[in-house]
């Protein structure tokens, strides 16, 4: 606690409030709140029943209505707190016939009185609705997205890896004639956004007939001129006297490379591998122009399909959401240093 | 943790080592044969195969592309028409009305991500500049206060747009907000300005703190001892930012600039997921227009999308090249000190 409060106290000169941390406080302050609220209030949002979801104004938690088992009838009843003349006391709805409820007392199940609906509120606790996240794996093809972008991103993710390196360490290891011409078109491709060439990128894709095919997602993606230029930077510091001497032990130039480089650059690789996976799992657009049919579909163009819809079901919507989030939370949380450390250096995303 | 590795180490390693090792023989009477040049083909292979195949070859094609009409997906079966795909981008009768361009939806999707560019980006950087300046004092739990801006970053833009989508609706909790504030609601994505504004602070919120963490970077190379000199001969706090931490910070800056400009030209993703380019054509972006004629509408028009992304890929490449040569200054100044 007292680290909590000399944090908060902590001012720059350490005489007086400067304007400056005045500042500070204000910016981090709502800092927290506006890159974190969105998404906590996606989450909080997601266990709320539609019925509650309509509701205007919102309630920060998700509610429950009550409802009571009562004696002679065969559904459980909804639970109302009716205040009027006749005081506060605690009913079930029987029926509701326009403005004018039938209600009973749950402990004196055979009178029923009729009660303004204008006087009551529903009786709810904290609850939370499973269902919106259950539902649509059970009865819509969620399931079959998650399991197409857990493919897309995997094998996605490995064939970069093994294809970058390889190159990288072609072009930083060996002396060859067109290495700088390589080198130069693979930076000067690094910049080239998949949107430039995305019509003849269909059309190639289609005549080697992997439309709709998760294989027609994940090959444009793989050849990353980023992933071989960031891998190539690192490898060229890895000293050649390394290999020379691994030749000299009769080391073929591929165990050079599987036994000695690349465990060398496992910082690099890890480095690859966490980006690739979030791009991956994250591509939007490549698979919703590839991808047309509801089978192929992964989760980023499902939920974009499903948001779409005339009449949006934003209680499965929202949970959906939140499974489309999990995996780069858990990256985020876990791997943080990384990213931040691979960005700083490099600059790329 | 080594728990953990180990687990990984046979999962993930173990079946992979021993596919290297079966491909060891193979290879080793490549190498004898080929030597080593056919080595380096072997290792570039694979990536160069599907590079050339799916980045050169689009790129190359699109030129061609861009100069044919009609339906029909592969170029070969397509009608050559020469430079008339552009002619029709750009023309108008009167340049002071879009409306009366011949693709008017080009030159809206033009004007809108022209605005929005020159908006989001001054707005970008100075937010980010900002976040880096104050993550730059010195506070306590840096690693915590990087984080709450680099959050939404990893975000996939679907997830963004859903939940800012969620948050400004109509009966959503901004509105609420108001109305608990005492004022009234707004239809933020379903009036032009209000559906502007929100594309253009969604994806601020998101790409936020990448940008600040460049820029932190380069504010943490500045050397400390300039600091110190400036405090020692008590110079104002605004004279040390304007002299030292301004001009020191200026080549980061300028490729951050860059950088969000060649980002901001592409916006598509998380304003389309947000808005669909609407309320009617609001929110249409360039990437918008082209993914549009290209493969969505009913009206087809291939060649038409490529001569489209040829243009912004021309304006990209300007960009990249201003990027690199940036870049390469830098570098030339850092191997001066």
């Amino acid at each position: 606690m007292s680290r909590v409060m000399g944090f908060l106290t902590r001012r720059k000169g350490g005489t007086g409030w400067d304007w400056t941390d005045v500042f500070t406080f204000v910016w981090l302050g709502s800092a927290v709140f506006i890159m974190f609220g969105p998404a906590l209030w996606l989450v909080m949002s997601s266990f709320k029943s539609p019925a509650q979801l309509s509701e205007f104004p919102p309630t920060l938690l998700p509610y429950e209505a009550q409802v009571v088992t009562v004696e002679g009838y065969d559904r459980p009843l909804p639970l109302f707190s009716v205040t009027d003349e006749a005081g506060t006391r605690t009913l079930a709805e029987v029926r509701r016939v326009g403005t004018v409820a039938q209600m009973v007392d749950p402990e004196n199940p055979t009178e029923v009185q009729r009660i303004n609906i204008a006087n009551r509120t529903p009786v709810r606790e904290v609850g939370f609705s499973w269902g919106n996240y259950l539902d649509p794996f059970l009865r819509f093809d969620f399931l079959t997205y998650t399991k197409n972008s857990i493919f897309v991103t995997g094998v996605a993710t490995l064939i970069t890896l093994l294809t970058n390196s390889m190159a990288a360490f072609a072009l930083s290891k060996y002396e060859f004639r067109g290495r700088g011409f390589v080198v130069v078109l693979i930076i000067a491709t690094l910049m080239i956004p998949l949107s430039v060439i995305l019509v003849p990128l269909y059309s190639i894709v289609s005549g080697v007939g992997l439309i709709n095919s998760l294989w027609g997602v994940i090959l444009p993606t793989v050849a990353t001129p980023t992933g071989v230029f960031l891998l190539r930077q690192y490898m060229l510091t890895i000293p050649d006297e390394l290999l020379e001497a691994a030749r000299m032990d009769h080391a073929s130039e591929w165990q050079i490379y599987w036994r000695i480089v690349l465990p060398l650059t496992a910082p690099a690789l890890a480095v690859l591998a966490i980006f690739s996976v979030v791009w991956r799992w994250n591509d939007f657009l490549w698979p919703l122009i590839v991808l047309s049919r509801q089978e192929v579909y992964t989760l980023q163009v499902g939920l974009n399909a499903y948001a779409g819809e005339l009449n949006v079901q934003w209680h499965y919507l929202l949970a959906m959401t939140v499974i489309t989030m999990i995996p780069v939370v858990l990256v985020f949380i876990f791997l943080q240093r990384f990213i931040t450390a691979g960005i700083a250096g490099t600059g790329l995303k | 943790m080594t728990g953990v590795k180990e687990v990984l180490g046979a999962v993930v390693a173990a079946p992979l080592g021993w596919l290297a090792r079966l491909l060891d023989t193979p290879l080793r009477l490549w190498q004898r044969l080929a030597g080593q040049n056919g080595m380096v083909a072997f290792f570039l292979l694979p990536n160069m195969a599907i590079f050339t195949v799916f980045v050169l070859l689009p790129l190359v094609i699109n030129i061609a592309y861009s100069m044919t009409t009609g339906a029909a997906l592969f170029l070969p079966e397509r009608t050559y028409v020469g430079a008339a795909q552009f002619e029709r981008l750009l023309r108008c009768t009167d340049y002071t009305d879009l409306m009366t361009c011949q693709e008017d939806q080009f030159w809206i999707a033009l004007r809108n991500t022209g605005t929005f560019v020159v908006l989001q980006v001054t707005l970008l950087i100075v937010a980010a500049t900002i976040t880096a300046l104050i993550l730059n004092r010195a506070l306590r739990a840096l690693s915590f206060w990087r984080a709450v801006f680099f959050f939404p970053v990893l975000l996939s833009p679907v997830v963004v747009g859903l939940i800012w989508r969620w948050i400004l609706d109509r009966n959503g909790v901004l509105n609420a907000a108001l109305v608990g504030m005492g004022m009234d609601p707004v239809n933020w994505l379903l009036e032009r300005n209000y559906a502007f504004s929100a594309a253009i602070g969604v994806t601020i919120w998101a790409h936020l703190g990448f940008f600040a963490l460049i820029l932190l970077a380069g504010l943490q190379a500045i050397p400390r001892d300039l600091y110190e000199a400036a405090e020692m001969d008590g110079t104002k706090p605004a004279r040390v930012f304007w002299r030292i931490t301004l001009p020191l910070l200026m080549p980061n800056m300028l490729v951050v600039i860059v950088l969000a400009l060649i980002r901001a030209v592409q916006v598509f993703d998380e304003a389309y997921v947000l808005t669909g380019g609407g309320p009617g054509t609001a929110t249409l972006f360039l990437t918008q227009y082209i993914y549009e004629v290209g493969f969505a509408s009913l009206l087809k028009n291939p060649g038409l999308a490529a001569a489209a992304s040829i243009l912004m890929g021309g304006v990209l490449i300007v960009l990249t090249l201003l990027q690199l040569a940036l870049g390469r200054k830098n570098e030339r100044k850092g191997k001066l000190k």
